[in-house]
């Protein structure tokens, strides 16, 4: 059995977000982090490795400096990575993203046992796309908003979290789960794993290597295999500071009430 | 000459900066406030091998080096000078005298268990000083009496122990032959649980509030024989090696201490407003804040050199000397000044400056006042 996680090095929006005059995202001036959801599906993976010794591999695409995040996700304790990495993948939209990724993980192998975590969504593009479209792609079942997991005899029941409550769904192996930060806290790197982390495989995937799967056309992949358009990009404007009327007598039930009247929504 | 850190030391300083403002920052005030022992960071410290740092795999530790070690803990004391201290009295004080003059067995028995990266780990403290015997540390009254089969006999009492009383395992030193002054004093492994050894007074202190400092006290403590660590008669020449790798424990914590006091300075600075413009627009502060990080990153280099001789090999007596006596200081100039920089709010509690102005203080004083560590340079220089 091997879990596959998926991650994305993203900006770290918690600091200074800078955009080109196109309305893109400046990446290259802004800071890097794993994304945070991400980390929730590799915490997983390596929970399961915990309990049964199975392999983690983590696979990322993006230019090659995101080998210093894979390095920090061995350091963590995953066993292998792979950084799929080319200019023909370059300015992929989700939908060749996740043709790439998904012929990516083909390469890496997926056996019955397997299963693939996925963070729930990244911070920058926050689509939440990518994994489900992967789980298609490799046509496997898929499981989103994964806050708890089990595997017993190569069935996985997943708790999912809506909005409006919990679901429970039963699937098996191999699957995809999209993972959500309800599901657990990411450890931290360990001395010994850092010590570690630069002496395990790391595999770089281009386009060479990854050209034969049927996945793979000129125009299923970069900015040709990419549906999606930009039109237009903007801050929303700040909402404005919301209003708190404490307690629990009529007087403030009527002030409450005349407020939402005056703001005519009731 | 190459100034840069490792890849693995800088993926460390990383994990280390994570693990400092999630875990340890939080808690600062509070343990401060509660004289409170930080247990639960504690517990975390060991899970991620932090507590055995500089320790090879072999023995039980994590495989880094005194360059790691020393980032450790001055990641750690940026936030909170305590638990830098902690972990400095664990590594350098109570666990490496067992690594260094410890035999194969002594290892396995005392040492694996201090340094072994998993919770419930056990902590290591080292006792020398006496109510008489403090800077002249030879002047010991504690006695460890030799008995017929090999065995010891140990009476006397230690004071201001760091980690007194949460500890496990004690390094503590006695005479074993009063006729030979610091010649006849030798060092031994003591049990939390042997009979006959008691915590005496738990003291309130200015700073590291949260650290456990108090008394040992030994009633007709057993020992035997295979307790005694090193050779007989041997110890002063252990507790002085120890004082000197912990020198580079307490530097990197006073290094800590005044850059994370600079880092919310500069923060502050940049906030508040007054005459209309921040702080950092006034050209007075400006040289304030040049000369403390120029001091800082002075310091730096000293620790990070002492610690790099350790690792390589080279004698590092008077480096770490240098590093603690020079550290300390501009950790006591540098804390001093940013509560000016923050004015009143420096001087009440909701603000982390004071504390950082009194954690300061005990690194001019603890494993060598700054006046030892000039006896130690002079003696080195002028020999």
């Amino acid at each position: 059995m091997k879990a596959i996680v998926c991650v994305k090095q993203v900006p770290d929006t918690s600091g200074k977000v800078a955009v080109n005059p196109d309305g893109t995202l400046n990446r290259a001036s802004m800071q890097t982090i794993t994304n945070p959801d991400d980390l929730n599906a590799v915490e997983a993976a390596l929970q399961l490795k915990d309990a049964t010794g199975c392999k983690v591999v983590v696979v990322t695409m993006g230019p090659p400096p995101a080998e210093g995040m894979l390095r920090e996700l061995l350091a963590m304790g995953a066993d292998e990575a792979v950084l799929v990495s080319s200019r023909e993948f370059g300015g992929s939209d989700t939908y060749a993203t996740s043709q790439i990724l998904a012929a990516a993980i083909n390469k890496i192998g997926i056996e019955d046992e397997d299963i693939v975590l996925c963070g729930r969504q990244a911070i920058d593009g926050d689509t939440a796309q990518v994994g489900s479209q992967i789980a298609e792609k490799l046509e496997i079942p898929q499981v989103s908003y994964a806050a708890d997991f089990k595997i017993e005899g190569g069935k996985v029941t997943v708790k999912r979290m809506l909005e409006d409550g919990y679901m429970t769904i039963q699937t098996s192996t191999p699957c995809l789960l999209t993972c959500i930060k309800e599901l657990n806290a990411p450890r931290y790197m360990s001395l010994s794993g850092i010590m570690d982390c630069y002496a395990k495989p790391l595999s770089v995937y281009d386009y060479n290597t990854l050209k034969d799967d049927p996945l793979i056309e000129p125009d299923t992949i970069g900015l040709k295999g990419s549906p999606t358009n930009i039109f237009k990009s903007f801050t929303p404007p700040q909402k404005g500071k919301g209003k708190m009327l404490e307690g629990a007598d009529k007087a403030t039930c009527e002030s409450l009430a005349a407020e939402l009247l005056t703001k005519h929504i009731i | 000459m190459d100034f840069r850190l490792t890849k693995e030391e800088a993926l460390f300083q990383k994990m280390c900066r994570e693990f400092a403002i999630n875990e340890v920052e939080p808690l600062a005030a509070e343990i401060d406030e509660q004289e409170r022992y930080p247990e639960e960071t504690v517990q975390k410290l060991m899970k991620y091998g932090l507590m055995g740092i500089q320790f090879p795999k072999e023995v039980g530790g994590s495989g880094g080096n005194y360059v790691m070690y020393s980032i450790a803990i001055e990641e750690m004391s940026k936030f909170c000078g305590t638990t830098g201290g902690i972990m400095s009295a664990h590594g350098t004080l109570g666990a490496w005298p067992i690594y260094h003059f410890g035999t194969p067995e002594q290892k396995e028995k005392w040492l694996r268990p201090l340094i072994e990266p998993k919770e419930g780990a056990k902590i290591g403290a080292f006792g020398l000083t006496e109510p008489n015997a403090g800077t002249d540390s030879a002047a010991q009254q504690t006695i460890a009496e030799k008995q017929a089969d090999g065995s010891y006999i140990l009476n006397g009492t230690k004071v201001f122990i760091t980690g007194g009383g949460r500890a496990d395992t004690y390094v503590v030193f006695a005479m074993t032959d009063k006729t030979k002054g610091n010649k006849g004093i030798s060092a031994f492994i003591v049990d939390k649980d042997d009979p006959g050894f008691s915590i005496g007074k738990i003291e309130h202190k200015m700073g590291i509030r949260g650290s456990q400092t108090s008394e040992l006290i030994f009633e007709d403590v057993h020992l035997p024989a295979d307790r005694l660590l090193g050779k007989e008669n041997g110890g002063f020449k252990i507790a002085m090696m120890t004082l000197d790798g912990g020198r580079i424990g307490i530097a990197s914590q006073a290094l800590g201490i005044a850059q994370g006091a600079l880092d919310k300075a500069v923060q502050y600075m940049k906030e508040r407003v007054q005459f209309g413009k921040t702080l950092d627009k006034f050209q007075g502060l400006q040289w304030m804040v040049a000369d403390m990080h120029t001091q800082i990153e002075a310091a730096r280099l000293l620790v990070r050199r002492a610690a790099f001789n350790h690792d390589v090999g080279l004698p590092f007596t008077k480096e770490a000397a240098m590093a603690k006596l020079y550290a300390s200081e501009v950790a006591m100039d540098v804390t001093t000044k940013c509560v000016q920089i923050y004015g009143g709010y420096g001087y009440i509690r909701e603000y982390p400056m004071e504390r950082m102005m009194r954690d300061a203080k005990i690194t001019e004083i603890y494993e060598g006042t700054s006046q030892v560590q000039r006896m130690v340079i002079a003696g080195q220089v002028l020999r």
